[in-house]
């Protein structure tokens, strides 16, 4: 495999190995169908070499993540696909970007990355892309039914679309999911496969209160200690209510794949890959068996916050992205007891669940008591914060996971209830924990 | 001496000094592309510059955004001339795949067997060629 000689003998006649290429994969790397759709076809048989697989596969949709804008690279690669005349070939979502284009006025940074914002965001639906630009796709459109091959990136929408949906993606992210999504195509390995889908580790709930698993504050922490258990293995959950909704499974899914690698989990009768134990393990024993008792749920809890209860100065709602049905919990919350002038409360969310806030008069309520919506992106990604320092407080388990290392912030985690609370009041307020042995 | 590589992840010539990591570096809040330091303050080997060298590495750590760090210090002139690396890394791969693509620049990254690797590690000023 060494070569000599120049780096320019770089090109399609290099691909060797037990990699075996379509006619169309070939026609792909000779050009055939333009410049761009060739660029992606060589990075992705060369990562399809990296991991050793032996073929590619079709991919039916895709969901990319590389329209966030972290740097002039990313930029220079996704121009130099749409001077190639690059078009994706899969019906394909973007994740958020790093400007809220519906309200421009609430971007925080300069003039000047706000262009390259928006211009990076442009270039990917210049390639086919929907706009739907959010990290809760499968709550915006985008719902591969079970079993479909598709290429997701961003860790929630990944962890959401294998677990919840059934679909099947391996972990992909910034360049080569753009590059599959244009060549339809994704190299024959990992979570696309049966076998790598199978549980190895058993995460017991069943220890836990009942009460505890009927309250929405759960699913964070309890994501948040299955990514921290599970390193490389694919966990099933067991003791999961049966009724479990998808909001709390994406708020398990979030956590788990900020505080680890999971990109797919199984829970026993809720998910579609597990009606049974025996068939989420593939009638295999387990590797290793974990159980979270109430003391291990409180010590993943206290992971969560890094500011100790007292003034805030912001409350941060939507990672991954506030639905509907969320919205229909808070609005009368806060309607209720609106925000202090002196805390920013802010809520994440995509253009769907916009249009439906102002279709409903839900908007206008919310911004009447000072809450702002902000779309197409999100508060630890993007500079839409008017406060740089002091406490963040937040629901979700992303937002406290990234909070301090993205904004510097200090963080404190709480339930939708207690960040309502909070924020009229300025500090932090607890409502009793129900659930807890008295 | 001569060493051979167990595979090639991502094909190409370098040539420069050797930097042996005995850690594992997180790019994404670990390397500095403006200036090619190594700013994880709590690796060994921070503060010490890392443009131009061929870096020696168990594998590569954290988050995927490592793969856009990588471009983004071939774009301003601070990448490593090459990686050596004892385990396969699909993120530090892509972000090679793609520097060859959008600037030309190729940046060998060599999967190493663990006894390579361990004579590697003692040549701490050994200029290394990869071909």
């Amino acid at each position: 495999m060494q070569r000599g000689g120049p780096c320019a003998a770089w090109g399609p006649e290099v691909i060797e190995g037990p990699l075996r290429l379509s006619e169309r994969d070939r026609a792909f790397l000779g050009g055939e169908l333009g410049q761009g759709a060739a660029m992606a076809m060589r990075i992705l048989t060369t990562m399809a070499e990296v991991y050793g697989a032996s073929e590619l596969l079709d991919i039916e949709g895709a969901h990319i993540d590389g329209c966030l804008y972290h740097g002039e690279s990313g930029l220079d690669f996704a121009e130099r696909l749409v001077d190639g005349g690059a078009q994706v070939r899969v019906p394909t979502t973007l994740n958020v970007g790093a400007i809220d284009l519906v309200h421009p006025e609430l971007y925080q940074g300069t003039e000047a990355q706000a262009g390259r914002s928006r211009r990076l965001m442009e270039c990917y639906t210049e390639m086919g892309c929907q706009s739907i630009f959010s990290c809760a796709p499968y709550q915006s459109g985008a719902r591969p039914p079970r079993g479909a091959q598709v290429a997701w990136a961003e860790s929630n929408a990944i962890v959401f679309c294998n677990s919840v949906l059934g679909a099947r993606t391996n972990r992909y992210g910034d360049f080569i999911d753009i590059c599959a999504a244009v060549t339809g195509r994704a190299p024959a390995v990992g979570l696309h496969l049966d076998e790598p889908r199978l549980a190895t580790l058993v995460a017991d709930l069943r220890e836990l209160p009942e009460a505890l698993l009927r309250d929405d504050v759960a699913y964070p922490v309890l994501g948040y200690w299955l990514g921290s258990i599970s390193g490389n293995r694919v966990p099933v959950l067991v003791g999961l209510p049966a009724e479990t909704d998808e909001d709390r499974l994406k708020a398990l899914g979030a956590a788990a794949a900020s505080a680890g690698a999971t990109a797919l989990f199984h829970a026993v009768g809720v998910t579609p890959e597990a009606p049974t134990l025996p068939a989420a393990l593939g009638g295999r024993a387990p590797e290793i068996t974990l159980s979270c008792d109430l003391e291990t749920f409180e010590a993943a809890r206290r992971r969560l916050s890094t500011a100790k209860d007292g003034p805030i100065d912001v409350v941060a709602l939507g990672s991954p992205h506030f639905s509907l049905a969320e919205f229909e919990r808070l609005v009368p919350l806060v309607e209720e007891n609106p925000p202090s002038d002196r805390v920013e409360f802010v809520v994440c969310t995509h253009r769907l669940a916009l249009a439906a806030l102002e279709e409903k008069g839900w908007l206008e309520r919310l911004r009447d008591v000072g809450v702002k919506v902000i779309v197409d992106t999100c508060v630890v990604v993007a500079p839409m914060l008017r406060q740089r320092e002091g406490v963040l407080m937040t629901n979700s388990g992303k937002f406290a996971h990234y909070t301090p290392g993205n904004l510097g912030m200090g963080v404190v985690y709480g339930s939708l209830e207690e960040c309502v609370a909070s924020a009229a009041h300025g500090e932090t307020r607890r409502l009793p924990a129900h659930w807890a042995k008295s | 001496m001569r060493f051979t590589s167990r595979r090639v992840l991502v094909s190409g010539t370098a040539c420069g000094p050797l930097l042996v990591f005995d850690e594992p570096l997180s790019l994404w809040g670990g390397y500095e592309p403006q200036s090619g330091e190594i700013i994880d303050r709590r690796h060994p080997l921070s503060g010490v510059e890392g443009a131009g060298k061929v870096w020696c590495m168990p594998h590569g750590r954290g988050s995927s955004s490592a793969s856009s760090i990588l471009l983004e210090s071939v774009r301003a002139g601070t990448a490593p001339a090459a990686l050596l690396l004892r385990e396969e890394d699909g993120i530090l791969s892509l972000g090679a795949a793609v520097a060859r693509e959008i600037y030309g620049r190729t940046l060998p990254v060599l999967l190493l067997g663990a006894d390579v690797h361990e004579q590697l590690c003692c040549l701490p000023r050994a200029e290394i060629e990869v071909r």
